[in-house]
């Protein structure tokens, strides 16, 4: 194919995989509330929209109460009015929303979505992404989350308001802190695989067992914290804590640019998800995915789906961080740990590479009497 | 090389960015400015085959450093410049000396550079191997001295400011 049709082809993969993204955004937020309200013995939003279910009595069952809401909601925001505050930088204020979201869809260009695949007479070779065969996507989505917290920062001072720009400091000093910790962390799946490739990182990790997380299981935990600072949610949300800053950096925002930083988090939440999926979950690989590769849509899906669920899980169950605890927890505890793991998965897979890690393996069990 | 289109548009949004932070009153549309510009530096990076430097570009410098940039004026609360007229007249003397010292020099680097025709033709550019592991090797083999010097370098200036910061005990 002739780069053009190349670049036509990622342009309506890209719009695709976008669309299911937004759409899947809708739907996490009602998934959120409604896995809050039953963690927290509520029922949740439960009136926008039900499929009725016969039954015997001839009053119908409302089934899935509450399956429009993401509709309701975005109804609701788009024509809700959008008040600029008077005192505000202009420029800065309007770009803050856009600077959010552009991140987020960014992310998903390197995300291996399917095994090599043929749909319609395309073949999608050697995965399916937008942008398949990036032979730096790893590093690609650390850029991208690194500038995503623009949008924040930004937010927080052109709103010119005290809780505002706390927000807005909170976020920048946050992010700064752990993402040390998430560039070392990930490092260790990029030595595992010997690629940046995101496509050859999953090809590493042909069985469940080989799955990255049961061979560096303290990488996968710290790379989950990292990430979840990242995304600035629970136990990590000081930036937008109701009880002190009354929701920080989005106090003078309304209508739909107040919901495009909730699009932005709710799409980062998925792709960091795929991407945590991606590098130690195995990704679109599963049983038979080999013989079907349309299975990889689902596997990825599902190990999204479980991601999403745990991010809520935590949310319900921990409480914030207070500040001193959080900077304290990413410099102290973090990055020693996450630097050490790195030093010493190197030394491993040199000793392995060099035919010395057998030998030391069996004479230290016949030293000990078990060999 | 890539397209000189596509080169000329991102030269200009280069240029333009870099005068926008030069001459904007304010500290935080200044550094975004910045960040515009070291984004389209990045960008000029991927058209020359180097995706990973690249990356790396947007990573450090529009990410990390800029990061840090915003939130120090941020705390600091300083984003406009109080006492000092906005314009170029502000500024002492010996400031206006160098600055025209250093625009001369590099004038003159350039005008050696595009008529001594070194890097104009872009011949040997495409021929590298650009990829992560490549770079890793020639950083480690070729030039290792000066990649070690630069870690030091970091290591002293941050062992720095931990001293200058550290307060002394009391009692």
């Amino acid at each position: 194919m002739t780069p053009g049709q190349l670049a036509l082809r990622s342009l309506i993969v890209g719009f695709i995989i976008t669309f299911a993204v937004i759409t899947g955004f809708a739907y996490t937020t009602l998934l959120e509330r409604k896995l809050l309200a039953r963690l927290q013995g509520r029922i949740g939003p439960n009136r926008a929209g039900y499929i009725p279910v016969p039954t015997r009595s001839g009053k119908p069952r409302r089934f899935l109460g509450g399956i429009m809401q993401p509709a309701a909601d975005a109804v609701k925001l788009f024509f809700k009015e959008d008040i600029t505050p008077a005192k505000v930088d202009r420029w800065v204020y309007t770009l803050a929303p856009m600077l959010a979201v552009i991140p987020a869809i960014l992310i998903l260009a390197v995300i291996p979505w399917a095994g090599e695949i043929t749909i319609l007479g395309q073949t999608f070779s050697p995965y399916f992404a937008i942008a398949p065969g990036v032979n730096v996507g790893i590093v690609f989505v650390l850029a991208i989350t690194s500038i995503g917290v623009y949008g924040v920062v930004l937010a927080g001072w052109a709103s010119n308001s005290k809780y505002a720009v706390l927000g807005g400091i909170r976020a920048s000093a946050q992010m700064i802190s752990y993402e040390l910790a998430l560039g070392l962390t990930v490092l260790v799946p990029i030595m595992l695989a010997d690629s940046m490739d995101l496509g050859e990182i999953v090809a590493a990790q042909k069985g469940v067992i080989d799955w990255f997380v049961f061979r560096q299981p303290l990488a996968a935990i710290i790379f989950w914290i990292g990430a979840l600072a990242e995304l600035q949610r629970a136990p990590f949300d000081l930036l937008e804590a109701e009880q002190e800053l009354s929701a920080g950096y989005t106090v003078e925002y309304a209508g739909m640019r107040f919901g495009m930083f909730f699009m932005a988090e709710y799409m980062k939440m998925i792709a960091l998800s795929a991407i945590t999926a991606t590098l130690f979950f195995g990704g679109y690989r599963g049983p038979f995915v080999d013989q079907v590769p349309a299975l990889g849509f689902l596997y990825i899906g599902l190990k999204t789906f479980i991601g999403l669920c745990i991010m809520i899980w935590i949310r319900a169950t921990l409480p914030r961080f207070r500040y001193d605890q959080l900077m304290a927890f990413g410099w102290k505890r973090m990055l020693p740990i996450s630097v050490l793991n790195f030093v010493v998965v190197g030394i491993f897979i040199v000793l392995q590479e060099e035919g010395i890690l057998q030998p030391l393996f069996e004479n230290t069990l016949r030293f000990l009497g078990i060999g | 090389m890539g397209n000189p289109i596509v080169f000329g548009i991102l030269a200009i949004i280069a240029i333009a960015s870099a005068l926008g932070m030069l001459l904007s009153r304010n500290a935080v549309h200044s550094a975004l400015f910045l960040v515009l510009n070291f984004s389209t530096i990045a960008v000029l990076y991927l058209i020359l085959n180097a995706p990973f430097i690249a990356m790396v570009q947007i990573t450090v410098y529009a990410g990390a450093i800029m990061v840090l940039f915003l939130f120090v004026i941020m705390l600091l609360g300083a984003e406009q410049l109080r006492g000092v007229r906005g314009d170029w007249r502000g500024s002492e003397r010996w400031q206006q000396l160098l600055a025209g010292v250093l625009t001369v020099t590099l004038l003159i680097v350039f005008a050696v550079v595009l008529f001594q025709g070194g890097g104009a033709t872009g011949s040997g550019v495409t021929a590298v191997d650009t990829s992560p592991s490549a770079l890793g090797l020639r950083l480690f083999e070729a030039y290792l001295l000066p990649f070690e010097l630069t870690g030091v370098l970091l290591l002293a200036a941050m062992i720095g400011v931990v001293v200058l910061n550290k307060t002394k005990k009391r009692g």
